[in-house]
């Protein structure tokens, strides 16, 4: 391995580190969640109310939103992966599960700024 | 002098077959981001050393058989879009890379790397939602550290095959 390999690692681990500090460390718990279908947010929901909810596509593709002790999961999906129902719940502000067959994307947000990672990244 | 065309054929099928094994690997091993169909990028080892070997031209239609089969056989019409982003602009960034002062390691951490971006600019384009960012310092570092791994593995293959009397370069 020569000089620059190490100056390409070195720079790539760099921006993983900053990026991460940014959107694993510094977030705290988000205060709501929103529900994004194809790119159009359809609902903002409390973490602080236990809450269980229904949405579709315009496909017939639903997913089950509860959210629970301040946290929110997809019990329910008939997309064919269910990874958005395996996702574990969230509950930190930009945490996000996303279903892609139903171009579905539940994200948490921190009400006081005004939207998750968006905020930050300005 | 030129070689036959059936020689050609073998390499290629060679080359194809092994990339194939390594897309199956990979398929078994999903990487946990909650994006369905992002993949680590395995059969870029094949590429890798196609690249240094054979040149842009011929290690091209290898890169592109390759996904193409691999979709077809494991995956769905977004993974194969994923597979597609990254292992397009990992060929291109890695052929932009080789003429750098890098080594084979390097460009193979800049393809692993970018492999993982274009997966992930697709995954945004796809939801059409900026939040998928959120992944991507685990992506970058899964991207490192395969491209690391095959680039260790690949920078030796390449200098003993070139050294020795394989001379695939003039197929
Ligand atoms: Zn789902």
């Amino acid at each position: 391995m020569k000089k620059a390999d190490w100056i390409l690692i070195g720079s790539i681990l760099f921006v993983a580190g900053v990026l991460a500090a940014f959107l694993y460390f510094v977030p705290k718990n988000g205060s709501a969640v929103t529900v994004e279908i194809n790119g159009k947010t359809v609902d903002r929901l409390p973490l602080s109310e236990d809450t269980t909810k229904a949405y579709a596509d315009e496909n017939g593709g639903t997913n089950l939103l509860v959210i629970e002790n301040g946290k929110a999961r997809i019990t329910e999906a008939n997309c064919p992966d269910k990874i958005c129902v395996h996702h574990r719940a969230i509950s930190r502000s930009g945490e996000s599960i996303i279903c892609l067959p139903h171009k579905l994307v539940v994200t948490v947000i921190n009400e006081k700024e005004t939207d998750g990672v968006d905020a930050r990244a300005g | 002098m030129k070689q036959s065309k059936a020689k050609t054929a073998a390499l290629y099928g060679l080359l194809i077959a092994l990339s194939f094994t390594l897309s199956y690997l990979e398929h078994l091993l999903p990487l946990p981001v909650g994006i369905p169909g992002v993949k680590l990028g395995l059969a870029n080892l094949v590429v890798v050393t196609a690249l240094y070997l054979l040149g842009a031209k011929k290690a091209f239609p290898v890169a592109v058989v390759r996904i193409l089969l691999a979709g077809l056989a494991f995956g769905n019409a977004f993974s194969l879009l994923y597979s597609l982003a990254g292992g397009m602009l990992s060929f291109f960034v890695m052929l932009l890379c080789r003429r750098t002062k890098l080594s084979p390691v390097g460009v193979s951490v800049a393809g692993g790397v970018s492999h993982n971006v274009g997966q992930i600019a697709v995954a945004a384009a796809v939801m059409r939602t900026a939040r998928i960012v959120y992944y991507l310092p685990v992506l970058l570092g899964a991207g490192l550290g395969t491209g690391l791994l095959i680039g260790l593995i690949a920078a030796p293959v390449i200098r003993r095959l070139k050294k020795g009397n394989i001379n695939l370069h003039i197929l």
